[in-house]
């Protein structure tokens, strides 16, 4: 397997080639991260317009979705370890209207590092208080809350050492198919950043920035848990206010 | 300025599927069919690790408004659902056939695609193969060449449709990219 400083140089190279013009989306052709070699397509993708399905999204309501969903901390007998912690933000469209009572799902590893998924092998302890799945639908305001707790970062096999950065995987939906997003959260100064094949993936700098969530001290709460703020913009709906179905 | 997307990784299965995902209704209901496929990269071997998610019309073209797709009731068709390939990359959907949205127009799935090793997400259409005429004048397929063509068109089977998603190669699926994001 590469060191780490090859990676690195590789992750340089692509990116002072795309300075300027890199994109607010990954790279779906990026060989540092190596499992993208076989899978990125390799034509250009097809300009399509968005035919009437797809400005629409699928509803979801509170029948789909449980209260206690939202709260990762609650889910077994006793509490998780690790810094307890609200993550909170909007779900907004390209034109700042909010995405309301819509899906919003996350998952990620324990305080350890660790997924309860059979494939995770990092020998770091699983926590038997500790799912790592939520969901919950948006407000009217657009607003998503989670409560859960920070998780570590872990090894991955990309390359000799590799670590990812501690981070959620979101899965958000707009009010449009076309807006479907799936990502990562991250949090501030992580000094996984720089070797990280995935986050850098994303060759302009200022849009990577957008996966970091804000430490928000209005968000913690005394003697009970700290507060992450981070907003979710997607892009414009392709829908007009008056559309019917 | 847009959140950009992220890989859906590797650990996704035990929080993304859910029991009777891939059910848009029961298997063997009547008007049933299937949906299914493999997912393939670019040397032909299977994706285990990738995720499907399908968005369509009801049969009479409408599209639905009704929840319900994560807590299924058995009676209420939600238009959408969510399948995860198996260890030889296969994925299965149980639904109806969607109709054409406006008279004369090509019905067809719109299905997008996650997996581990691929950044973002991928968009696509698997269009019903039973109407030559409507499918000779949708915009989309008749803007692309033959060959490319094809693989946006699925194909009947003994129990409905096939739609194998190819990520790379001589017959790569043919993706989209929408006004505003890819
Ligand atoms: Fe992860």
């Amino acid at each position: 397997m590469e060191k780490q400083a090859a990676i690195s140089a590789e992750i340089a190279t692509i990116e002072a080639a795309d300075a300027g013009t890199g994109t607010a989306q990954p790279r779906l052709d990026y060989p540092p991260y190596r499992s993208t070699l076989l899978r990125h397509p390799t034509k250009d993708p097809h300009h399509a317009d968005p035919e009437t399905i797809e400005r629409w999204a699928p509803c979801f309501g509170h029948q789909d979705v449980g209260e206690l969903e939202a709260d990762l901390t609650v889910q077994h007998a006793g509490v998780p370890i690790g810094e307890r912690m609200v993550v909170t933000g909007r779900v907004t469209d390209g034109d700042g209207r909010p995405v309301a009572h819509q899906l919003v799902e996350i998952w990620q590893a324990n305080a350890s590092g660790r997924y309860l998924h059979k494939r995770d092998q990092h020998p770091a302890p699983l926590d038997p208080n500790f799912t790592g799945v939520g969901r919950c639908l948006t407000d009217a305001d657009g607003t998503y809350r989670f409560v859960t707790v920070k998780p570590g970062p872990y090894p991955w096999r990309n390359h000799l050492n590799a670590w990812r950065p501690a981070h959620i995987h979101f899965s958000v939906f707009g009010t449009a198919f076309t807006q479907r997003l799936i990502t990562q959260m991250y949090f501030p100064g992580d000094p996984l950043f720089a070797l990280d094949p995935i986050y850098q993936s994303i060759t302009d700098p200022r849009a990577r920035e957008r996966l970091v969530a804000a430490y928000d001290h209005d968000v913690t709460s005394p003697e009970w848990s700290t507060g992450y703020r981070w907003d979710i913009v997607l892009t414009g709906s392709h829908q007009t206010p008056l559309e019917q179905p | 300025m847009t959140t950009p997307g992220q890989t859906v990784g590797p650990f996704f299965h035990y929080a993304l599927p859910y029991p009777r995902g891939a059910e848009l209704v029961p298997p063997g209901s009547p008007g049933a069919i299937r949906l299914h496929g493999h997912v393939v990269d670019g040397n032909g071997d299977p994706v285990p690790d990738a995720l499907l998610e399908l968005w369509q019309a009801d049969p009479d073209g409408r599209v639905v408004r009704a929840g319900g797709s994560l807590r299924r009731d058995g009676w209420t068709f939600t238009g959408w659902g969510r399948a995860a390939t198996d260890a030889a990359g296969h994925y299965s959907f149980a639904t109806l056939p969607p109709g054409p949205t406006e008279p004369g127009r090509a019905p067809f799935f719109a299905l997008t695609v996650f997996a581990r090793g691929l950044t973002d997400r991928l968009c696509t259409r698997a269009y019903l193969p039973g109407d030559p005429a409507a499918l000779a004048a949708d915009p989309l397929l008749s803007g692309l060449p033959a060959e490319r063509r094809a693989t946006l068109i699925a194909t009947p089977d003994d129990r409905g449709l096939v739609f194998d998603v190819r990520l790379q190669g001589a017959r790569e699926t043919v993706f989209l990219s929408f006004p505003g994001r890819r």
